[in-house]
């Protein structure tokens, strides 16, 4: 019987570059779609959905995002806040629209509020803004598939 | 003149170390994966609500009234009625038609793009119910998938009491 003794079996090596490339693909794709507006979007917030809710075309000149919860809070980026405590957050805001030289009527409030919270809140919500002199307001839902 | 190691290097294979790289990569996708979250699109109903001017004065003859809707709410915040105009309505698909029928899908004078809804709604009414009723009276969505807008301008009446 022979065997093949002393003969050189050379290493195995696979071909990285197919796991290389599809790898790269994958972090491209992620790095893409990732989205860092944590503060627009709350979790705790349920948009209600409607047919007609499309993304707008344009962008608000000056955005300001107020989410209500079902409890009646309001939520300015990740800080929670009540209806009174808004008022000098949203005086700030105002201020700092005129000194970026902008109008601060110009200002459109995005209302995101949840479907269960209370429509007056709602509309008090609006009143406090109004107080504070914004006049444009837009209501916010979730787009429903048809 | 002789140069130090000249002649010495052989024409060796340089291999790269993938290791630290593929780490790196993996670790990347990772974190990618992780924090990512698949959101879904959302979209704006524009609300005219300017301050009280008072020195506005009368509307003009041209300026139509605004189509009155009232939303009533029964316990835990559930719609109980749905009203135009002091009319009782069975659905929002009802007021809808109702809608249609009064401002039209036509654009100009007189049409739509005129046409101005004020809801009033219980203090307690859940803001889903809100939401249906302002998708009812802004438009509906064509069999060919067209978006028909009818009425743009919204409203509110001042809140009522708790």
């Amino acid at each position: 019987m022979r065997y093949g003794r002393g003969r050189q079996i050379p290493d195995a090596e696979g071909d990285m570059t197919p796991m290389i490339d599809m790898t790269f693909q994958l972090i491209a794709f992620f790095m893409i779609l990732i989205n860092f507006s944590e503060g627009d979007q709350n979790q705790l917030i349920r948009l209600p959905a409607s047919e007609l809710a499309k993304p707008p075309d344009t962008a608000p000149a000056y955005p300001i995002t107020l989410q209500m919860t079902s409890k009646g809070t309001v939520f300015y980026g990740v800080e929670e806040y009540t209806l009174d405590g808004i008022v000098p957050i949203l005086q700030v805001e105002k201020q700092l629209v005129e000194r970026r030289g902008g109008d601060y009527r110009d200002t459109t409030i995005i209302i995101r509020a949840d479907r269960y919270a209370k429509t007056g809140r709602v509309q008090e919500l609006i009143r406090t803004c109004q107080s504070v002199g914004f006049e444009k307001f837009t209501l916010r839902a979730k787009q429903e598939s048809t | 003149m002789k140069f130090r190691g000249s002649g010495t290097r052989t024409g060796g294979k340089i291999e790269l170390m993938m290791t630290p790289m593929i780490d790196v990569v993996f670790q990347l996708l990772t974190f990618f994966i992780m924090t990512f979250k698949i959101v879904s699109p959302e979209g704006d109903f524009f609300i005219k609500m300017p301050l009280a001017a008072p020195s506005a004065g009368v509307p003009s003859d041209s300026q139509l009234p605004p189509i009155k809707v009232r939303l009533t709410a029964a316990a835990g915040g559930r719609l109980s009625g749905i009203y135009m105009s002091e009319r009782r309505l069975g659905s929002f698909e009802e007021l809808r038609q109702q809608v249609r029928l009064l401002v039209g899908d036509q654009a100009g004078p007189g049409g739509a793009g005129d046409a101005e809804v004020e809801f009033d709604c219980d203090y307690d009414l859940n803001y889903e119910n809100v939401m249906k009723a302002i998708t009812a009276v802004s438009g509906y969505v064509a069999s060919d998938g067209r978006i028909i807008r009818l009425v743009e301008k919204i409203k509110f009446a001042p809140p009522r009491k708790e």
